[in-house]
């Protein structure tokens, strides 16, 4: 167990030093220069050198790279050039809406994609089978901006019964502002249940064909203890596993999601410090999310223990 | 001979033979959408901007009043030829690293590593990195979803690799002195053409949709190209007034992107029936 644990931090330690040497070599490759953006056209020599000098963007690559790695030990991911504040500070500042999106749109996926994936299982080769492979295949061939520009279009604009876009005031109750989530998370929640149902389908067919489950139906219990104690039990695995995976998906479809309904999420600032060449934010934020993803898939694994009893480490 | 008689078997499946159908039309539809169309995409005509579908414009007109229908159909050339472009690089860089990974022991970690590296950071997020990066252009959208995609290629091939390699005739052609290259080449490649397809289309049908949201986010193609992303983007503040500017090239995409995922689900299950059952 504990030999598992430190060999995965390990591997853990070499994905993320690699995401880091990929997010630098990226974002310096850029070809337009944020300094020139920074300042206009107008700008002297000097200026220019000047304020290069002050982010460090002077130094040989190595240098650079070197002072972002000593920077970010210490938990500093450098100073945005645009929003004059921390990068870990503007990051901070778009958690909230993101965060609480993507929890949403999790639960909107699993409420849709779990039980629908069940019923999809047990009555195989039926209609209603049909109707929710169908739908699941279809959730993943919609743009996710189309999508939302539809809802938009018909709940917020036409019906009114929410928010076209933003966020709410500042100071709003916690309501309120989910009453600006819930078109988003719907839009991110529908179109990502459809993973989920295609994988709690296969993993319940899987187990529907145990001989446990025979024995179960053979000593006379009912379709729905079996279906549900004898058979999800066991479904469970792949099951955590794709909520898992979902959870990075829907971290990259709210930098979509975001933009569509003008949330001032992390994924909005993303956007913008791309279109800004803002670098120090991009790779704060592209290094934020990676280490998410990779502690999720961690925290995955981990979660089979407690779904399995029989998965040992 | 045998060819026929597999696309005979893969479209037995109505399901199969109608995405297979749906994929011809949108095909040709931009193939001959200078014959289809009398209408140029670009030509504006601002009395009959935002029209209804009518006979003479069977999709409407946008906000300058260019036919829509026009737009989808010369735009479909832009779209499809970006995604075929990246789903084949996707697949020719995907499956030599993977090959390379699956075959020498040596050189599995650290390209896997890279993989994983790569695979850690959300698809959409990692194209705008690279195409902010690379400078918006047709060209390099493509560059970008290649770089995207291909460690997915990566990880399949080198699965399906590591099972070939242990095959008794890869260890026959070793043992009668076949080179290493000729049995990567002509023994182990040819194995993996299944696995290989099936993630062609999928990548086929992905970045569709990438494009699209790259496009839509204003960091993909220059909007002045008329792609299925681009449209919908540059017309997305008029949906209020008329909602079939944004609602048709939408259905373009998601016909073509639900045709292709429904091909590469029927030729999986064609070509690995354990599948079938539950997938």
């Amino acid at each position: 167990m504990t030999r598992y644990l430190l060999s995965r931090l390990m591997g853990m330690l070499v994905v993320m030093a690699l995401v880091a040497v990929l997010v630098f070599v990226l974002t310096r490759a850029a070809s337009g220069d944020p300094v020139t953006v920074l300042l206009g056209d107008q700008a002297t020599a000097e200026d220019i050198a000047r304020v290069q000098k002050e982010y460090g963007l002077d130094k040989p690559l190595p240098v650079q790279f070197g002072y972002w790695l000593k920077e970010l030990s210490q938990g500093n991911l450098g100073q945005s050039i645009f929003l004059q504040r921390p990068v870990t500070q503007a990051l901070w500042e778009r958690a909230e809406p993101t965060t609480l999106l993507a929890l949403l749109s999790l639960c909107i996926a699993a409420a849709i994609g779990v039980p629908c994936g069940i019923v999809s299982a047990v009555f195989r080769g039926k209609f209603i089978d049909q109707l929710l492979t169908g739908f699941a295949m279809l959730g993943a061939s919609i743009p996710s901006f189309w999508f939302g520009l539809v809802l938009m279009q018909i709940f917020a604009v036409s019906m009114g019964w929410f928010p076209v876009s933003g966020y709410g005031d500042p100071g709003a109750t916690l309501m309120a502002r989910i009453h600006y989530l819930v078109l988003p998370s719907t839009v991110l929640g529908v179109l990502n249940s459809a993973l989920i149902i295609r994988f709690t389908r296969a993993s319940m067919l899987d187990v529907l064909g145990e001989d446990y489950v025979r024995t179960a139906r053979a000593k006379g219990l009912s379709e729905k203890v079996v279906v549900l104690k004898h058979a999800l039990r066991n479904a469970l695995v792949p099951i955590v596993t794709v909520l898992g995976l979902t959870v990075a998906l829907l971290i990259g479809g709210a930098v979509v999601t975001e933009t569509v309904f003008g949330l001032p999420g992390v994924g909005n600032l993303v956007v913008s410090a791309v279109l800004r060449r803002d670098y120090p934010v991009i790779q704060g934020a592209l290094l934020v999310i990676a280490m998410i993803y990779v502690v999720i898939n961690f925290l995955t694994d981990l979660l089979y223990m407690v779904v399995d009893p029989r998965v040992k480490y | 001979m045998k060819i026929p008689l597999t696309l005979k078997k893969l479209f037995r499946r109505r399901i199969v033979l109608a995405a297979g159908i749906c994929l011809l039309v949108v095909v040709l539809v931009a193939l001959l959408a200078n014959v289809i169309t009398g209408y140029d995409p670009n030509e504006t005509a601002v009395r009959e901007r935002l029209s209804v579908p009518t006979a003479s414009h069977l999709m409407g007109t946008d906000e300058l009043g260019r036919d829509l229908f026009a737009r989808i159909a010369f735009g479909g050339r832009y779209s499809l030829t970006i995604a075929a472009l990246t789903a084949f690089g996707a697949i020719v860089f995907g499956t030599l690293f993977g090959l390379l990974a699956g075959f020498f022991r040596r050189l599995d970690a650290p390209i896997m590593r890279v993989v994983d590296a790569m695979m850690s950071l959300p698809d959409i997020l990692l194209a705008i990195a690279l195409v902010a990066i690379l400078g918006p252009s047709m060209l390099n959208v493509v560059l970008a979803l290649v770089l995207v995609y291909s460690p997915r290629v990566a990880r399949v091939v080198r699965a399906s690799t590591l099972v070939v390699r242990e095959l008794l005739f890869v260890e026959a052609a070793r043992a009668v002195g076949v080179s290493t290259g000729r049995i990567l080449w002509r023994h182990i490649l040819p194995n993996l053409m299944s696995p290989i397809l099936v993630q062609a289309s999928f990548i086929f049908a992905y970045a569709i949709l990438a494009e699209a949201a790259l496009s839509f986010l204003g960091v993909g193609v220059p909007p002045e190209i008329p792609t299925w992303g681009t449209m919908v983007a540059g017309s997305q503040q008029y949906a209020h007034e008329a909602l079939w500017i944004v609602l048709f090239p939408g259905l373009a995409i998601i016909l073509t992107a639900l045709s292709l995922q429904l091909l590469g689900d029927g030729v999986r299950d064609l070509l690995d029936p354990r599948l079938k059952k539950s997938l």
